[in-house]
């Protein structure tokens, strides 16, 4: 069985959480301390490798592949991105690599942070979508063969 | 609506707004701050009509028509060229070579003159506050022609040492290519100081005048310099169209940069000869449109006054600068004596991006980041900055809104 939510109910539960928010500050406040809370990356994890440069925040990313699914383990320098990240990764850790690839992540558009996925130089969002379904595609084809 | 009020009492920043459209302009639900003017400058509705006049009106391409809209159009064009002229004091138009901004204006020097006349074991002098723009051309010719590259370091307060740039001066400089003001700092080189030393040396000097050309009075023949360039956007004028200044017997002896049309005088397939200058250096159809509305944005610069503006813009960096000060954890990177009205600043613990997003969720509009000047952010030991930088349009009142929304921000994020 498996002990995490589907990736719709992830998704859903981010979007229930924001609807309660009326101002930008809220939303922001609760992104921030999402990010605070974010489990910290360990340091031998900090390394060139595990970077994904946007133009302006860096953000680490590693990806461990067990029992068919894949558990994924990120930080950022900037705390927004963090929190966004927290995000990602709570929708998406834990799952198999063709539902992570099915992903649309339509959560993000609603919460209204589409802003953070467009500015694809200035932050490295976006790139870590690409990032962690790419680890996704590569165990699928791992398992494969 | 917000009452806007001049700091200086001869200078109606409250009529100067009125002339750009955009600053009407919500953002998150507020009424826009503009503080990245350092990055581009709005446009004056004179700057927005003169382009859709051109299209609207006499759009032909120029220089070889001989119907009316075509000389109408180029005599629009080769106006720009002379109101260039005397804006920046050139000796002749033909000195003013159109191009798509500071960045090719440098690019063209470095492919053509440099080309030409850089040898192995020769030198280039850039200094430790340029824009990658002036950084990245010299590296390829350097690393062509086997040349080496040398930078000026600067203090802690973002200034040059200019005793450690003599010092580099030599025989073996060929050319020293200096920022007239930094982007990332707001300080403002001594290029007179730099050119003659350079001069004494037998090298010739680039100033890149993309942040100074808004605010400082640029004159060419005082400061002597071989080759000034500049963009339009900065200028309040149009993307996509910039100046490229060089003294005319260097640009004469200089090689073509790019092939094409209107750079020719004959072409065969045996041989081809160019045109004369300026059009050997103006390939294919430049930008007509934007071309025209830079003359636009040149009188317009120059009817508001640059020294009502600059003091104008002063008051503000001086106002911005007292109340920056104030705030705990925040640290003015750029404290030159001769500076421009743009404060660059990093706070404890925050990182720029996250401070750039909560202001722009308050309307005001800042920028972060290394502002491509990596290794100057390298010689600072910070990622990057945020930055406030200031134009003829901005307020008191504006600053007020910077300072609250950092304060907020800080809020937020701590």
């Amino acid at each position: 069985m498996n002990e995490y939510k589907n990736i719709k109910e992830s998704e859903k539960e981010i979007t229930d959480e924001f609807s309660f928010f009326d101002s930008w500050e809220e939303k922001y406040e609760y992104i921030i301390d999402l990010g605070k809370r974010l489990e910290p990356l360990d340091e031998r994890f900090k390394v060139g490798e595990n970077i994904i440069k946007g133009c302006q925040s860096t953000v680490w990313l590693t990806s461990e592949f067990r029992d068919g699914k894949v558990f994924y383990k990120a930080d950022s320098d900037a705390i927004i991105v963090k929190g966004l990240i927290s995000m990602l990764i709570k929708v998406l850790s834990g799952h198999e690599p063709d539902e992570i690839l099915e992903a649309k992540l339509d959560f993000i558009k609603e919460i209204g942070m589409m802003t953070h996925l467009a500015q694809t130089r200035s932050n490295g969002l976006l790139a870590m979508v690409k990032q962690i379904k790419n680890y996704a595609l590569a165990y699928k084809s791992v398992n494969a063969a | 609506m917000e009452t806007v009020t001049a700091i200086s009492p001869t200078y109606d920043v409250k009529k100067i707004r009125e002339f750009f459209p955009v600053l009407n302009r919500e953002v998150n639900n507020q009424l826009l701050v503009y503080f990245d003017n350092a990055a581009t400058s709005q446009k004056p509705q004179v700057v927005i009509d003169a382009l859709s006049y051109y299209y609207s009106n006499y759009n032909a391409n120029i220089h070889r028509g001989i119907h009316t809209l075509a000389e109408e159009a180029t005599a629009a064009y080769e106006a720009t060229r002379n109101t260039v002229k005397g804006f920046i004091n050139a000796t002749s138009s033909e000195e003013i070579i159109f191009t798509r901004g500071t960045t090719e204006g440098i690019n063209l020097v470095a492919y053509t003159w440099g080309r030409k006349n850089i040898k192995a074991g020769d030198e280039i002098i850039i200094s430790t506050m340029e824009h990658h723009s002036n950084i990245v051309p010299w590296q390829i010719l350097c690393e062509e022609k086997n040349a080496i590259l040398k930078v000026i370091p600067i203090n802690d307060v973002g200034e040059l040492l200019m005793d450690e740039y003599k010092k580099l001066l030599s025989s073996k400089t060929k050319l020293v290519s200096i920022v007239h003001v930094s982007n990332a700092l707001g300080t403002i080189n001594p290029v007179k100081e730099i050119i003659e030393a350079a001069h004494a040396a037998g090298a010739l000097v680039l100033v890149d005048g993309a942040q100074s050309t808004v605010h400082l009075d640029i004159d060419v023949q005082k400061m002597d310099c071989d080759f000034f360039a500049f963009s339009g956007h900065k200028v309040y004028g149009p993307t996509g169209v910039g100046v490229l200044y060089g003294k005319r017997d260097i640009l004469e002896q200089m090689p073509v940069f790019m092939g094409g049309g209107e750079m020719i005088k004959e072409v065969t397939f045996a041989k081809t000869t160019y045109a004369n200058l300026p059009y050997k250096y103006e390939a294919g159809t430049p930008n007509i449109a934007g071309t025209i509305a830079l003359k636009v944005a040149l009188d317009f610069v120059k009817e508001t006054g640059k020294k009502l503006t600059r003091n104008h813009e002063n008051d503000l960096l001086r106002y911005a600068t007292e109340q920056m000060e104030s705030i705990p954890g925040l640290r003015i990177i750029g404290n030159a004596k001769n500076k421009v009205s743009l404060i660059s600043f990093v706070i404890k613990n925050i990182h720029p991006q996250d401070m750039g997003v909560l202001l722009d969720n308050q309307g005001i509009a800042v920028r972060t980041g290394h502002h491509c000047t990596q290794p100057l952010m390298n010689r600072f030991g910070i990622p990057g900055t945020v930055r406030a930088s200031f134009a003829m349009y901005n307020t008191k009142e504006e600053v007020e809104r910077l300072i609250l929304g950092i304060n907020k921000s800080i809020k937020m994020l701590s």
